[in-house]
C-alpha cells in the first residue's frame, strides 16, 4: 500500500500552513536556544547575518546551499506525488556525487561542452541505480521502500569512506579525499567573486521542467492520480499503478544523484566525507513546506538555504551546534502533517 | 581461530546487540500496536544523552533512568502527532528523529562543551554471574556482561507476557491488526496506541543509555548512527515478537563485531568500509527475505 505525504483538504489554506509552520519553526529554535542557556540575542544576529548579512552571506553561502536543497526537495516531491516516500536522499546524493567525481576527475583534457554533460549525467545514472535496490525491493518483495532507503544511506557512507580512501583517494594519498576534478567539469560560476555557480540555473529549470510536467502533460497527471486516489485512478483512469510509482521513484532518486553531482560540479570540486550536512533530510521539509509543489519548493528551499548558511555562521560565531537547525526542520514537519489526514 | 579470540568476539556481538535488542523490543511493541515509529532513532539518541548527563550526576544508574525518561519523552512527540493528532507516522517518525538530533547537539554542547570523546561518564562495567562465568568459552561471552545485557534478557518474556497475557497487549494488538474493530469492541485505540509508543520509547531509551554506559563511554553527536533503523529491520527478522527480536539483535551484534574481530586478527582482504556496512546490507537481505514468511500487524503504519 502506498503512503503518501501530501497534505490534502488541509483545514488550514495551503499558504497560511506554509507560513504558520516555518514560523513555528524558527520559534521552537528561539525557544530551545533559549532553555538550553544559549545567547539568544547574539545566537539570532549571527543566524541573520550568515544567512542575509552581505553580498557574500547571500550569494556565496545561502544561495549556493539553496541549489541542493531545491533539487533534492523536487526529487522528493517526484516521488511523494506518485505515493513513494525517497527517505534515502542522502545515499543517492552521495552515489551522485562518487560518479560525478570519478568521471570529472577522469575526463581531464576533454571539451567542457562533453566533459560537463558527462559529469553530472554520471550523478543522474548512479542515483538512478542507488534508487533501483529499493525500487526493486518494492516490486519484488513488497519491502517499503522508507526503510530499504533509509538503511542504504549508511552503505552510501560507507562507500564514501571507502571511495576517498581507495580507488578515488588523491594522488598524494595523505588525506581521504579525491583529487580535484578537470576544470572543464566544472559548473562555472555565475559571478566571478561569488560561489553561486551555474547548477542554480539548473535547479531552476528542473523546478520549471516539473510544474510543467505536473500540470501540462498526461504523465504527470497519471503520476499525481497514482498518488492522491490509486484505486480510482486504477479503475476510471486505467493508470497501472505500480509501473508509475517505479518510475516516479528512480527519478527521484536520478534527481537525487544530480543534486549530489551538482554539488561536486559547483561547490566542491572533490570528494570528501560529509560532503552533505543533512541535505537529504533537509530537502524532505523543503518538499513539504512547499506542499509538493515546485514553486512553492524554490522559496521554501531559498528559505532552508538562507538557515543553513545561517547556521555556520552561528556555530562559528555563538558557539551553537549547526544541528540545532535541526528543530526547525522537524517542526516544520510536522506542523505540516498534523492534523492533514493523510490518504492511504 | 584461536578460542581467545571467539571468545572476545562473542562477548562483543553480545554488548553489542544489547541496545539493539533493547530498541528492537520497543520497537515491537510500537509495532504491534501498528505504530511504525521511525522515531526509534531518536529515542535512542535521547536515551544516550539522558544517560550521559544522569549518570555523571548520580551514577550509571541514575543515567539508566533518565535516559528511560528522555527516550520516552521522544516517543511523547511522536504519539502526540502520528496518533493523538493523526499525522503521517512516517513523516512524523523523521521529525522526532531530526528533531532528537538538534536538541542533543544543542544540549550536549551546554552540558559538555567541547569535551566531546574526552568526557568522562561512569559507566556499567560487566557483571559475572558467579559459577555461570566459569562454564568454559560459553561463561565469558554470556556471563560476563554488563547489568544491562542481564534486564534486556529478563525483559523478553515480560514483553512477551505485556503483549500475549495481558488485557493491555490484546487490545494493542486488536488496535494493530484492525483498529476500527477494536474501537467498535470498546477498545480505546488512541489511547492504547499511545502507551505502545511510549513503551517503545522507554526501552529505545534504554537502548541509547546501555550504548553510552555499557560500550561507548561517552556521548558524542548522532551517536546513535541508524542503529534505531536497524532495530526496525530486527523487528521484521525477529517476526514481531520479542523472542525473534533478542535473537536478530544478535545476529546484527555478530554481524557489527565482525569489525572487531577483522581488526584484532588483522586480517585485511577486505576494506573495513564493507564491515561497516554489512549491518546495513544484511537488513536490507532480511526485509527482502522475511517480509513475505512474516505478517506484520495488518494496520502497520495507518491510521484508525
Amino acid at each position: 500500500m502506498t503512503t503518501v505525504a501530501m497534505p490534502r483538504a488541509a483545514p488550514l489554506g495551503g499558504l497560511a500552513r506554509t507560513v504558520i509552520a516555518f514560523g513555528l519553526g524558527l520559534l521552537a529554535l528561539v525557544l530551545f536556544l533559549a532553555v538550553a542557556g544559549f545567547d539568544v540575542a547574539a545566537s539570532l544576529e549571527a543566524l541573520w547575518r550568515g544567512a542575509f548579512g552581505s553580498r557574500y552571506a547571500i550569494l556565496s553561502a545561502t544561495l549556493v546551499r539553496a541549489v541542493p536543497l531545491l533539487i533534492l526537495g523536487l526529487a522528493f516531491a517526484l516521488g511523494a506525488r506518485a505515493g513513494g516516500l525517497n527517505i534515502g536522499m542522502e545515499g543517492q546524493f552521495a552515489a551522485g556525487a562518487i560518479a560525478a567525481t570519478w568521471v570529472g576527475v577522469s575526463v581531464a583534457g576533454a571539451p567542457a561542452a562533453m566533459a560537463l554533460p558527462a559529469t553530472l549525467l554520471a550523478g543522474v545514472i548512479a542515483g538512478a541505480l542507488w534508487m533501483a535496490v529499493p525500487v526493486l525491493l518494492r516490486a519484488r518483495f513488497g519491502v517499503t521502500e522508507v526503510i530499504s532507503t533509509l538503511l542504504l544511506n549508511f552503505v552510501a557512507e560507507a562507500a564514501v569512506s571507502w571511495a576517498v580512501s581507495g580507488p578515488l583517494q588523491e594522488s598524494a594519498r595523505t588525506y581521504p579525499q579525491s583529487d580535484p576534478i578537470a576544470l572543464a567539469a566544472r559548473l562555472p560560476r555565475l559571478l566571478p567573486t561569488e560561489r553561486i555557480h551555474l547548477g542554480l540555473v539548473v535547479a531552476l529549470l528542473l523546478a520549471i521542467g516539473m510544474a510543467v510536467f505536473f500540470h501540462r502533460t498526461r504523465a504527470g497527471f497519471a503520476l499525481k492520480a497514482a498518488g492522491a486516489a490509486p484505486e480510482a485512478a486504477r479503475i476510471v483512469g486505467r493508470v497501472r499503478i505500480t509501473p508509475v510509482v517505479v518510475l516516479a521513484l528512480l527519478g527521484s532518486g536520478a534527481l537525487a544523484g544530480l543534486g549530489g553531482a551538482v554539488e561536486v560540479s559547483g561547490v566542491s570540486h572533490a570528494l570528501y566525507q560529509r560532503l552533505s550536512p543533512g541535505y537529504g533530510f533537509t530537502a524532505i521539509a523543503v518538499a513539504l513546506l512547499g506542499r509538493l509543489r515546485p514553486g512553492a519548493i524554490v522559496i521554501a528551499a531559498l528559505l532552508f538555504g538562507a538557515l543553513e548558511a545561517g547556521a555556520g555562521a552561528m556555530q562559528r560565531d555563538a558557539g551553537v551546534p549547526a544541528v540545532a537547525v535541526m528543530v526547525v526542520q522537524a517542526v516544520v514537519l510536522l506542523a505540516m502533517v498534523m492534523g492533514t489526514r493523510e490518504s492511504r | 581461530m584461536d578460542l581467545e579470540l571467539l571468545i572476545a568476539f562473542g562477548a562483543a556481538t553480545v554488548r553489542v546487540a544489547t541496545p539493539l535488542a533493547l530498541a528492537a523490543l520497543g520497537e515491537a511493541i510500537s509495532e504491534r500496536g501498528g505504530v511504525l515509529n521511525l522515531g526509534i532513532e531518536g529515542s535512542m539518541l535521547a536515551g544516550a544523552l539522558g544517560a550521559a548527563i544522569g549518570a555523571i550526576a548520580g551514577g550509571p544508574w541514575a543515567g539508566v533512568a533518565l535516559g528511560m525518561a528522555a527516550g520516552m519523552s521522544a516517543a511523547m512527540v511522536l504519539a502526540l502527532a502520528a496518533v493523538v493528532g493523526r499525522a503521517d507516522q512516517i513523516i512524523s517518525g523523521t521529525a522526532v528523529t531530526l528533531g532528537a538530533i538538534g536538541l542533543t547537539g544543542m544540549i550536549a554542547q551546554q552540558a559538555f562543551g567541547t569535551a566531546g570523546a574526552g568526557l568522562a561518564v561512569p559507566t556499567l562495567a560487566p557483571v559475572g554471574v558467579p559459577l555461570l562465568e566459569q562454564v568454559p568459552v560459553l561463561g565469558p561471552i554470556v556471563f560476563r556482561q554488563s547489568p544491562l545485557t542481564y534486564l534486556t534478557v529478563a525483559l523478553v518474556p515480560v514483553v512477551a507476557w505485556l503483549l500475549f497475557r495481558t488485557r493491555f497487549g490484546l487490545e494493542l494488538r486488536a488496535a494493530g491488526e484492525a483498529p476500527l474493530g477494536a474501537a467498535a469492541a470498546g477498545v480505546r485505540v488512541r489511547m492504547v496506541r499511545s502507551l505502545g509508543v511510549l513503551a517503545g520509547g522507554a526501552l529505545a531509551g534504554i537502548g541509547g543509555a546501555s550504548l553510552v554506559l555499557a560500550q561507548v563511554g561517552t556521548f558524542t553527536e548522532r551517536m546513535t548512527a541508524g542503529r534505531g533503523f536497524i532495530a526496525i529491520a530486527i523487528v521484521v527478522l525477529g517476526r514481531w515478537h520479542p523472542v525473534g527480536a533478542l535473537l536478530a539483535a544478535l545476529l546484527f551484534g555478530a554481524a557489527t563485531a565482525l569489525q572487531f574481530l577483522f581488526q584484532a586478527s588483522g586480517i585485511t582482504v577486505v576494506p573495513y568500509q564493507v564491515l561497516l556496512a554489512l549491518p546495513y546490507l544484511l537488513a536490507l537481505a532480511v526485509l527482502a527475505t522475511a517480509v513475505g514468511r512474516a505478517r506484520a500487524p495488518a494496520a502497520l503504519a495507518r491510521n484508525e
